[in-house]
């Protein structure tokens, strides 16, 4: 008994509590109504099926109880748990839904408001298969940025599960008439050639010149951005705004240049 | 195995068939058997520039009917015994064309020859699709002005993505470029887009510029591929073609402002 209570003691503990932080999807409602939910996320997953299969995700009920919308969360729960999503949280209820919540062991209030943006573009970069990968990445990445933890030992048994972040390389000219659809981020080593068009979710890199169209954010992010070395683009767009040629200078051209939206506007920018 | 060209360009009248011709031909003398294939059906025109026109009897459409065998269909060339020809049908439209069919006959022709030409019809509809579908190398022929070369781009990009080898996820074919119609002196009063300019959108490897010479039309009248008239500088221009694809090492000729295109080629990275 003593010799037992001992190894308690002495030996490392059973378990031990560390912070970490780590991403997950973030589902915006804006309708309460579940059918129509459930329609337009089984799209969305019959498009990216691995992505979304096992996916952990933080309900978001701001913006329905903003329009004074109302909605169960143990029918929402049931919903996505059904169609194979794992609700983690809930946040931006009300107190009657944070109560439904509770009961059923989801958190309330995860996720605090400036994770959105950040989560907003890790939704569309990168394909998952479940909470313990992406806990483990990001334990991964705290470790790296602080060297002297000593635990990498404990990340090992789950690392076949991390995937890389979903961005697209391309390598190859896009030539015209070629279109290119990224999921996230999107990076071009070679040129784009007027009449193609390359579209990303997230970020556009593009190495070398610009001459066709490039299209970020595409799914809605405003944070997302195009670089280019020299931009001479037939349309640049981010999240829906856009500009043509004709409203691009030569002052452009032939230079490192960043786009990014403020106030709906398309700001082009030289990069130092 | 035989290596399979395409000669292909996007945009019409911009040197496709003579460019065939000429290469075919230009392989041929090096002594290696050679067919070039006129995939141009329903306007068939490479009889006429290799000048066999008068001895067709079938075409490749009866060849991939079963309608003929392949040596019934091939022509012999007059000029060089490693060369044959198998010219189109002018009564049929690409559709008698399909991709099993083209397969077949490329698969047959491989046994027996070393290099393939197959000379594109014009577009990017079925013909010329069928025509780049089997490619290993691709000769891409573009004039120095703004639509042939943006035509360029769009059948590389097609090449890129819809050959066999892009299908298959192979080593994707390789492209070179074959600036034809080049005039140095209009060039240099900015009324042709310049090499540099071309290359600016294109980036390939550049197998030759063949300059605008009135050789190329006597040769076509008269039936004789262009690269037997010695003299001539189109003809010179595509023998330096066939050498450097065959991996010789030649300078750049027919450019006027010499200097300034080397710098631009091998200076510095674009």
């Amino acid at each position: 008994m003593s010799t037992a209570s001992q190894k308690m003691t002495t030996s490392s503990s059973v378990l031990e509590f560390k912070s970490s932080t780590f991403f997950s999807p973030i589902l915006i409602l804006y309708s309460n109504d579940l059918a129509a939910i459930e329609q337009s996320l089984q799209d969305k997953i019959n498009r990216a099926p691995d992505f979304f299969r096992n996916s952990p995700l933080i309900i978001d009920l701001r913006e329905l109880n903003k329009s004074g919308l109302d909605i169960s969360v143990i029918e929402v729960t049931g919903m996505l748990r059904k169609i194979g999503m794992f609700p983690i949280g809930v946040r931006g209820g009300n107190e009657q839904q944070n109560k439904q919540a509770h009961k059923l062991s989801i958190p309330v209030d995860a996720g605090r408001e400036n994770d959105s943006v950040i989560a907003a573009s890790i939704t569309a970069s990168r394909k998952e298969s479940g909470a313990r990968a992406l806990e483990q990445r990001f334990a991964e990445q705290s470790e790296s940025s602080n060297p002297s933890s000593p635990s990498a030992g404990h990340v090992e048994p789950v690392s076949t599960l991390a995937e890389p972040i979903r961005s697209m390389l391309i390598t190859q000219p896009v030539r015209s008439g070629q279109r290119i659809y990224a999921r996230g981020d999107l990076i071009v080593m070679s040129q784009v050639s007027a009449g193609a068009e390359i579209m990303a979710e997230g970020n556009i890199h593009v190495y070398n010149t610009l001459r066709g169209r490039a299209l970020a954010g595409v799914q809605g992010n405003t944070a997302a951005r195009i670089f280019c070395m020299d931009l001479q683009a037939e349309l640049i767009s981010i999240s829906g705004d856009y500009k043509t040629s004709e409203h691009l200078t030569e002052q452009t051209q032939k230079k490192p240049v960043q786009v990014y939206l403020q106030d709906h506007a398309l700001i082009i920018k030289e990069i130092a | 195995m035989a290596r399979i060209i395409v000669v292909t360009s996007g945009k019409g009248g911009v040197g496709k068939t003579t460019t065939s011709a000429a290469i075919a031909m230009g392989l041929a003398k090096r002594g290696h058997k050679t067919a070039v294939i006129d995939f141009d059906v329903g306007l068939r025109n490479l009889d006429l520039i290799m000048g066999c026109e008068r001895r067709v009897v079938y075409d490749f459409v009866n060849v991939i009917n079963g309608e003929a065998s392949l040596n019934q269909a091939l022509i012999r060339d007059k000029n060089c015994n490693l060369l044959y020809i198998l010219p189109a049908s002018q009564t049929r439209d690409k559709d008698a064309l399909t991709l099993e069919g083209v397969g077949r006959i490329l698969e047959e022709l491989s046994k027996d020859f070393q290099y393939i030409v197959c000379d594109s019809p014009a577009g990017i509809e079925k013909g010329a699709y069928l025509a780049l579908y089997y490619a290993d190398d691709a000769f891409v022929v573009t004039n120095p002005e703004v639509s042939s070369v943006r035509d360029s781009d769009r059948m590389l990009g097609i090449l890129a993505s819809k050959s066999r080898r892009a299908e298959r996820n192979e080593e994707p074919v390789k492209e070179y470029l074959l600036l034809t119609r080049y005039d140095p002196s209009r060039v240099k009063s900015g009324e042709m887009l310049g090499l540099d300019d071309v290359q600016d959108i294109l980036s390939l490897q550049l197998l030759g510029i063949i300059p605008e010479s009135k050789s190329v039309l006597t040769a076509s009248n008269s039936g004789i591929p262009v690269i037997l008239d010695e003299k001539s500088e189109a003809g010179q221009a595509y023998e330096d073609v066939v050498a450097r694809y065959l991996g010789e090492d030649r300078p750049h000729r027919f450019i006027e402002d010499k200097k300034g295109f080397f710098r631009k080629l091998f200076g510095g990275k674009s």
